[in-house]
């Protein structure tokens, strides 16, 4: 028994070439099956009992009017967790299902599987929970006062890094300070949590799944539901977006406890409302800097506070803060540091990964601090911060010394010398004003700001994380032809490694037909969809994979011809060493099968010294620089994004269609959290959980981007690529900020933009 | 769930008095919502979409009856000319698949203050038409939206039509929201102008428990339009005369804080819409000379 998945697919392309997407018109049609699609026969539905408070212990629960509803197949509380009831991506502090206490507004609390999801539903609300409300701390600064309560044993400190680089005691003739803060922002992807549990009789389960990485997820399944990790297997199910949203559990051990308990596939797929509790978000955060610099505009020190809220529980919380306190300089040189970034526990919703990770709070602070210290200095914001960019050779606040190409002066050059859109036209179309089409302006009272932003990100995991991924490749003759099936774990979250794959196969082996697997525990690990990995790292793999069926290919053709040296494989023939071709592949092969699995590792890390923060504590770095054009309503404070100009590294775009996709969309959530996302929270608990009040960008809000895409070539990765997926969105949203102000004269200091914070 | 399907106004009237509970739905674009988020599960549904009166419009006695049940995307097309600031707001409606199914007898069912209709429906002095088996009553729209998300209606009755008076003159709807398109207002205005009347009419929105009409502003501007003969002059009132007219409008609000802005703000912005508005309709009326 399955469900219908998404097609594994041929879409054939070799590096660098522009691949569209195999599942694009499937959809554009509302063809593609999602994993809220999927469905077999005799499956049942899951809902979630979540709790109502924020804080609150649990006195009792009693599910027998919840049993004897109509359709109600199980009702399942923490007590039926069979393996240990904690999971979480880095400290396991999270329960399955909550057992003495709730922590935040939306925790699981008990799970009912019934024959129709409105009999699921129904059945949830009879559940009766008893709780003895505590108050909620919601605020991270009190959570850190010794008298706050302690919500979890060791205390409300999740992580607390401390960066000590140079003199501590430094001082400089032109001192800048300011106090910055970061709402909280939604990965909002389109579609929800949602996946399907299948027993296999024998008491294992198989769980089809929209997921960042498939054996993570294995791995803690097996843990909570008291299993071997082979007797839970994954498959991924078509994704509706991820971006951090998908990386830890939500509904995974809760549909495989139902499907085991009934022996029936159970089926949960989260509504909109509930999708906004059913993950983490971008942590909210305070930032409070002082900059340092000579009278010539040269930084001395950078001092910076940074507070995260991470809310009830820790996902991934730890390596957030190490992040936002790495880069807490942005892509400049500083000989002098001192950072404390923490990260602490609350009762607000737990908050996580989401692309940036940690590098978007940063960036709002330390590119408005460059602006501020460029007015203070009276310097062009761009000439000062290409008078302190990072280059090749320079050392971080860590003490890392980054090689390969770092042009982040050449990209504030390049969005600086791109021509500027044109003036605002009089009479112009309501849909190109501030307000657009509500049409609340003609003009009055628009002024034009311009701003600049770069920043910077690790690609790839850091401080001494065991990072690898596995690719499994297989050609063999089919209908005559060869054919090349390429098996990894790698999870297609939108992003385009389903391309990548194909791209990469193609071009090492040269065959036409290379079909990508659905990915799937079978084959081991390709780790996340995560930190602009997966195209180095998998991509990496599935490249060592190909080599080592290449070179078994030759092998097999020196020994069957006899003959000796320079044989290669060239579109699919073997060719000689004079170019003339002696066999074709298909010949060659005949029924032969060959199957190679590589594993691939990138380049080791270290931990951050906890005393200092100093290590060589990331792999790859990647630079991106924005300059916005915004026009603002300065009576209404209402905003219209002109333009985006942008500058990246890619080192090699592997699919230049997919970079431009991930530059395009990454500006636009970089957009969002500067003027329109954010979750709102009160007291714990969130007051827009829908798209009715949490607004997305739509295409008038969204200005077309103009790009400058250089392939500068890593040394040290697969064709030289970098990861592209994040950059986009750290310096999109901070540079539009920059705009703002300029439009204004206001400081802005929180983002997103209220209107009220421009005019009242 | 008992589903309904009226095939003529009259047993549509009678299903209504047979089970007043029985909740009608035209477009489908607030109730499907309300059902979908279990917000609401009515045990009897009324589709009125069969009914061909209610999706008729046409003159009656010098104004023009529009059915209930006649789309956003219909008002902009046929009847952009005639009813402007209507068709302007029907034009800041979610997006094309809500403005082709959306019906403006919908958004009075619902009677939300941020109901994008109603405040042209306010400052055009609309009346709407609600029938029941025992006959129909006019009630005007200032007087039909009775606190949030209630109006006038009775348990038995349905609404039948809107009627409003051809524009005359200049019209004007602004909406201030946070995003440049499919947005729910944070605050609205909508702005007309009857030179024929002397008339300032001027209805808000998403700025108090109900869409409110702001009366004292209202008096204010036309007294003085009267006063400065700015009707037979054509010229421009001063701005101080323009700065008390905004803040006559802001009075008439009665804001609150939520999640979509300050009352503060709403206040602060119906203010600047008020100027603005007015600005361009009289600008329009002035070239219209
Ligand atoms: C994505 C989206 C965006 C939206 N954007 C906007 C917006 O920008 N501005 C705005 O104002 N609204 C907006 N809405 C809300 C909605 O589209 C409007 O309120 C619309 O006018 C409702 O009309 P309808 O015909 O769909 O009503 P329905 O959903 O069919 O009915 C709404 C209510 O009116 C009652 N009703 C309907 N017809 C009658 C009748 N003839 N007699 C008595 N009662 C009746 C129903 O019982 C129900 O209570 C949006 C909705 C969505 C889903």
């Amino acid at each position: 028994m399955k469900p219908r998945l998404a097609e594994e697919t041929t879409s054939g392309g070799r590096v660098g070439d522009r691949v569209r997407r195999p599942d694009a018109v499937q959809k554009v049609r509302g063809d593609f099956p999602y994993s809220s699609d999927l469905q077999v026969d005799g499956m049942l539905w899951g809902a979630t009992v979540r709790s109502p408070h924020p804080y609150a212990r649990i006195e009792s629960i009693d599910t027998k009017a919840a049993k004897a509803a109509p359709g109600v197949k199980a009702v399942l509380t923490f007590e039926d967790v069979a393996g240990e009831n904690a999971y979480g991506l880095e400290i396991a502090d999270q329960p399955v299902l909550a057992s003495d206490v709730v922590r935040y507004w939306g925790e699981a609390v008990a799970l009912v599987a019934a024959e129709h999801p409105e009999q699921a539903r129904r059945a949830a609300d009879k559940v009766k929970v008893e709780y003895a409300v505590l108050k909620p701390v919601t605020d991270p600064e009190q959570a850190l006062l010794p008298k706050a309560p302690k919500l979890h044993p060791g205390g409300n400190v999740t992580r607390h890094i401390k960066i000590r680089h140079g003199d501590q005691n430094a001082t400089a003739e032109v001192v800048v300070t300011g106090d910055y803060e970061i709402g909280m922002q939604d990965q909002a992807p389109l579609g929800p949590e949602s996946g399907l549990a299948i027993p296999d009789g024998e008491g294992g389960v198989d769980l089809y799944i929209a997921t960042q990485w498939l054996h993570i997820d294995q791995k803690q399944l097996a843990h909570v539901l008291g299993l071997e990790p082979h007797e839970v297997r994954l498959t991924m199910a078509g994704i509706g977006g991820a971006f951090g949203a998908r990386e830890d559990l939500s509904m995974q051990a809760h549909a495989c406890m139902l499907a085991l308990k009934t022996g029936r596939p159970v089926k949960i797929s989260y509504s909109r409302p509930e999708s906004f509790v059913g993950h983490v978000h971008r942590h909210p955060g305070k930032l409070h800097y002082e900059h340092g610099a000579t009278k010539d505009g040269k930084l001395v020190y950078v001092k910076a506070r940074i507070v995260l809220d991470g809310g009830a529980y820790a996902s991934s919380s730890t390596a957030v803060i190490a992040n936002a306190s790495c880069f807490a300089v942005g892509p400049y040189q500083c000989p002098n540091a001192t950072i404390d970034g923490i990260v602490a526990y609350t009762n607000n919703p737990p908050c996580g990964a989401m692309r940036g990770f940690g590098s978007v709070q940063n960036c709002y602070a330390h590119e408005a601090q460059m602006d501020k210290l460029a007015a203070a200095l009276t310097m062009d914001p761009v000439a000062l911060r290409r008078h302190n960019s990072l280059e090749t050779g320079s050392a971080l606040i860590t003490g890392q010394v980054i090689d390969g190409p770092v042009p982040v002066a050449e990209l504030l050059r390049l969005v600086h010398e791109r021509p500027l859109p044109a003036p605002a036209a009089k009479n112009a179309d309501l849909t190109a004003m501030p307000g657009g089409v509500s049409n609340t302006t003609h003009g009055e009272s628009v002024k034009r700001g311009i701003g600049y932003a770069a920043g910077f990100k690790n690609i790839g995991y850091s401080e001494g994380f065991n990072d690898f991924s596995t690719a499994r490749v297989r050609l063999s003759v089919v209908d005559g032809k060869p054919r090349v099936e390429v098996h990894t774990a790698g999870a297609e979250v939108g992003q385009g490694l389903v391309t990548i794959q194909a791209q990469i196969a193609g071009t090492e082996l040269g065959v036409r037909d290379v079909m990508v697997l659905t990915a799937d525990t079978e084959v081991g690990s390709a780790g996340s969809s995560s930190a602009s990995r997966q195209t180095y790292i998998t991509g990496g793999a599935v490249k060592a994979a190909c080599e080592a069926v290449r070179e078994r290919v030759v092998a097999l053709a020196q020994s069957e011809l006899k003959s000796g040296e320079g044989l290669r494989l060239e579109d699919e023939n073997i060719v000689g060493a004079d170019g003339n071709v002696l066999v074709a592949l298909a010949t060659l092969l005949g029924e032969e099968v060959i199957d190679e699995l590589r594993v691939f590792r990138p380049r080791k890390t270290s931990p951050l010294d906890p005393d200092t923060g100093q290590a060589n504590a990331h792999m790859q770095f990647a630079f991106a620089a924005h300059r916005a054009v915004v026009d603002v309503d300065t009576e209404l404070g209402l905003v219209k994004v002109v333009e985006l100009a942008t500058a990246q590294d890619v080192g090699k775009a592997i699919n230049p269609q997919a970079v431009e996709g991930q530059l395009e969309g990454g500006a636009a959530q970089g957009l969002g959290l500067a003027v329109m996302e954010e979750i709102q929270v009160q007291d714990g608990v969130i007051k827009n959980p829908s798209f009715t009040d949490y607004l997305l960008p739509t295409i008038l809000d969204m200005p077309p981007v103009r790009m400058d895409i250089l392939e500068l070539g890593d040394p040290n990765s697969p064709y030289g690529l970098k990861g592209v997926g994040e950059p986009p969105t750290i310096s999109s949203g901070p540079a539009i900020l920059a705009a703002i102000r300029a439009a204004t004269g206001r400081p802005v200091t929180r983002v997103p933009v209220r209107p009220h914070d421009l005019v009242l | 769930m008992e589903f309904l399907q009226p095939a003529t106004w009259s047993e549509a009237l009678a299903m209504k008095a047979a089970k007043p509970e029985a909740v009608p739905i035209a477009g489908g674009t607030d109730l499907m919502v309300e059902i979908n988020l279990d917000h609401r599960r009515p045990a009897t549904i009324i589709d009125l979409t069969h009914i061909k009166e209610l999706t008729e419009w046409g003159m009656d006695d010098g104004r023009l009856r529009i059915g209930a049940g006649v789309t956003y995307a219909r008002i902009i097309d046929e009847l952009g000319d005639r009813l402007p600031g209507l068709a302007m707001a029907s034009r800041t409606v979610g997006s094309p698949q809500i403005r082709n199914r959306g019906t403006v007898g919908g958004n009075l069912g619902t009677a939300s203050p941020a109901g994008d209709a109603h405040p042209p429906l306010l400052a055009t002095e609309a009346i709407v038409e609600l029938a029941s088996t025992k006959g129909t009553r006019q009630v005007a729209a200032n007087e039909f939206f009775a606190g949030p998300k209630k109006n006038a209606m009775r348990a038995d009755e349905l609404i039948a039509a809107f009627l409003v008076e051809p524009a005359r003159g200049p019209q004007q709807f602004s909406k201030v929201g946070t995003r440049n398109a499919m947005v729910i207002a944070v605050c609205s205005l909508a702005l007309a102008v009857d030179p024929k009347r002397k008339h300032v009419g001027i209805g808000i929105g998403s700025a108090g428990p109900t869409p409110i009409r702001a009366a004292e502003a209202e008096t204010f501007i036309q007294e003085v339009l009267e006063e400065h003969r700015l009707w037979e002059r054509h010229v421009h009132c001063e701005p101080s005369a323009l700065k008390q007219f905004g803040e006559l409008v802001a009075a008439a609000a009665k804001p609150i804080d939520d999640v979509r802005g300050t009352a503060d703000y709403r206040r602060h912005a119906l203010a600047v819409l008020a100027r603005r508005t007015f600005r361009w309709a009289w600008d329009d009326y002035r070239k219209s000379k």
